[in-house]
């Protein structure tokens, strides 16, 4: 192979062309792909702008309207999803809740991706004692189930945002390692890595410059489909009190609240729940249109 | 056949022996166990009696090997809250937990199998892109969510079926509904690759040749040879509806496992919640054996590629 094949092989300079053609044809491929990269983009927004958006403040209570339907106005202010048990609006907790869950799933993803990612290909690069002690490690925590796992770290941990977040990275990097690991290996022995062994490449250089960019592809396709899981697992341990705690708004812990208001108030928690549903489903039906492009059996 | 069996078990064996250590290293995440061990309100002298009562002030290693040991007798140790062995404990809310996640198995099966097979065979169609919307819906749907509609459905509007606990034998239809739901989009995935899988193969193309219907091709051909993916993942699929019952149980307050784990963790009681989470990592391990001795029984061609080195 050429010095200039090698370089069209490795280096980000080759990502971020083939990034650009994809975005390019991106428009005219997935026309199906708009209405769930729109309700990504929503839900995105509703994060970063909640200070603005929001109509109402979403810890303030009112007890005296508490429990209002929908559509309903109490002394001139009008609240478009109801109240909840405490009189706080729904929609404006609806709007500070995605931030929670966004910014949980998606500091767990980096998390958990940048150390299951380094240890894979640490462990497919350099062989050995390393790769038998990573591997057999994603082994040990792949057999029990993440839930449970989750759930005994939260319970010695204890609740919280930051502690969600560490508990998640903790039990799921073991998914990106597994996909690095097998990817590396997947291009082991090519020559442009035979060419930066040669001319004394170091183990750092070769793993971020050589490696990466060729199996960064599977480990977005990955994270995708992790994001997802992410946000159904904050929502969970929120729900059973073990996640974010009131009452800072989360929609696990809206849900938790409207099931005990199901037969006398339903709209506590139909709007948490229908957000959670359709976040994670626009996740998915991307993540999965992601998998078919890459030709990647992750799952 | 004995070889494969044999490393097969061995890796069972070193997983098993990992579950345990992580759950023994996850304790001390926090640092001091004796803390998380200590009912609430405790004051610094009752800590410190605890400490050395439980043994906690010896070196990790010796704490380690003792850990070991007890659970080599099956002891699991005292509950804090109830004051009695943990294994009684764990006992009665047993069963609840297995016929729900047997029930939502049943629900799965019945549901995926059929719209898996109707994806693959019907491929294009309207009926298919219908199916798959639901399959991608399910997949996506939260249990503690789709158990509250369930609730509102059939509980609080129609009045059909009891919300919560177990009185009846009907109260067991609604958390299976809900977590089968979930696992259902599972098999019909697996279900359509694996049929479509077979679909191009010569011996569908005889039988249509023979002039079968759809239906008989489908069940007497397809079905039998997709069987092996569907066999694997019901085995692993299990292991999952078993760790999903903690939510679920919540939303409907099932008396199962789940329910005593979460009031466990609210009542600070470790001991149970450790048992509890290293049962379910042994019962995970032990199906994900099974699966992989099925699928090698069920498919000769596996056993032989195996065992060679």
């Amino acid at each position: 192979m050429t010095e200039a094949g090698n370089r069209a092989h490795s280096g980000w300079r080759a990502i971020a062309r083939r990034a650009r053609a994809f975005a390019r044809g991106a428009g005219a491929v997935d026309r199906s792909l708009w209405p769930f990269l729109f309700i990504i983009s929503l839900f995105a927004l509703m994060a970063l702008l909640s200070p603005w958006i929001a109509p109402a403040d979403p810890l303030r209570q009112n007890l005296l309207g508490r429990l209002a339907p929908p559509l309903s106005e109490i002394r001139g202010v009008f609240h478009l999803l109801g109240t909840d048990e405490l009189g706080r609006d729904i929609a404006s907790r609806i709007v500070y809740g995605a931030r929670v869950s966004l910014a949980v799933a998606f500091l767990s993803v980096l998390l958990s991706g940048a150390a299951g990612a380094t240890l894979g290909m640490l462990a497919a690069y350099r062989r050995g004692l390393i790769e038998t002690l990573v591997m057999r490690l994603v082994d040990v925590f792949l057999s029990i189930p993440a839930i449970l796992l989750a759930i005994i770290t939260v319970a010695v941990l204890g609740p919280g945002l930051w502690n969600v977040v560490l508990v998640l990275a903790l039990t799921r990097w073991p998914r990106y390692a597994r996909v690095a690991y097998g990817q590396t290996l997947s291009i082991a022995g090519r020559p442009f890595l035979q060419y930066a062994d040669y001319v004394g490449a170091s183990t750092r250089r070769q793993i971020l410059v050589h490696i990466l960019p060729n199996i960064v592809g599977a480990l977005i396709v990955v994270a995708t489909l992790e994001f997802g899981l992410m946000v159904l697992f904050e929502a969970g341990l929120s729900f059973l009190g073990l996640g974010v705690q009131p009452p800072t708004p989360s929609w696990g812990g809206m849900l938790s609240v409207g099931k005990d208001y199901v037969a006398s108030a339903w709209w506590l928690a139909a709007a948490p729940g229908l957000c959670l549903f359709l976040l994670v489903l626009a996740v998915n039906v991307v993540g999965d249109r992601l998998s078919d492009q890459f030709e990647l059996r992750v799952r | 056949m004995p070889g494969f069996f044999i490393k097969r078990l061995l890796h069972s064996l070193i997983a098993l022996f990992g579950t345990v250590t992580l759950v023994f290293f996850v304790q001390r995440l926090a640092g001091d166990p004796t803390l998380l061990l200590a009912p609430e309100g405790a004051t610094a002298e009752d800590i410190e009696r605890l400490r050395s009562a439980l043994g906690l002030d010896r070196s990790v290693l010796v704490q380690y090997l003792d850990y070991l040991s007890s659970l080599a007798r099956f002891d699991f140790g005292r509950s804090l809250a109830q004051q009695v062995p943990v294994s009684e404990i764990l006992l009665p809310p047993q069963p609840y937990t297995l016929a729900l996640a047997g029930g939502a198995l049943l629900v799965a099966l019945c549901l995926g199998l059929p719209v898996g097979g109707v994806i693959a065979l019907r491929a294009g169609s309207a009926t298919a892109k219908l199916l798959t919307g639901l399959v991608l819906a399910g997949q996506s749907m939260p249990t503690f969510w789709s158990g509250i509609l369930l609730i509102l459905l059939f509980a609080v509007t129609l009045g059909w079926l009891p919300s919560s606990g177990a009185e009846t034998a009907t109260s067991i239809i609604l958390p299976a509904l809900s977590l089968g739901f979930l696992s259902m989009a599972t098999f019909a995935r697996v279900t359509r690759n694996a049929v479509l899988n077979e679909l191009g193969k010569a011996y569908v193309r005889t039988a249509r040749s023979k002039g079968l219907s759809e239906w008989l091709i489908f069940r007497r051909h397809l079905l039998r040879n997709s069987a092996i993916p569907i066999v694997t993942i019901a085995a692993i699929e299990l292991a999952n509806l078993l760790a999903g019952a903690v939510i679920v149980e919540t939303v409907f307050a099932w008396p199962g496992l789940g329910q005593l784990t979460v009031q466990a963790i609210n009542a600070r009681d470790f001991p149970v919640v450790q048992a509890v989470v290293l049962l379910g990592g042994a019962v995970a391990i032990a199906l994900n054996l099974i699966a992989d001795l099925l699928y090698s029984s069920i498919d000769p061609r596996i056993r032989i590629q195996r065992a060679a080195p």
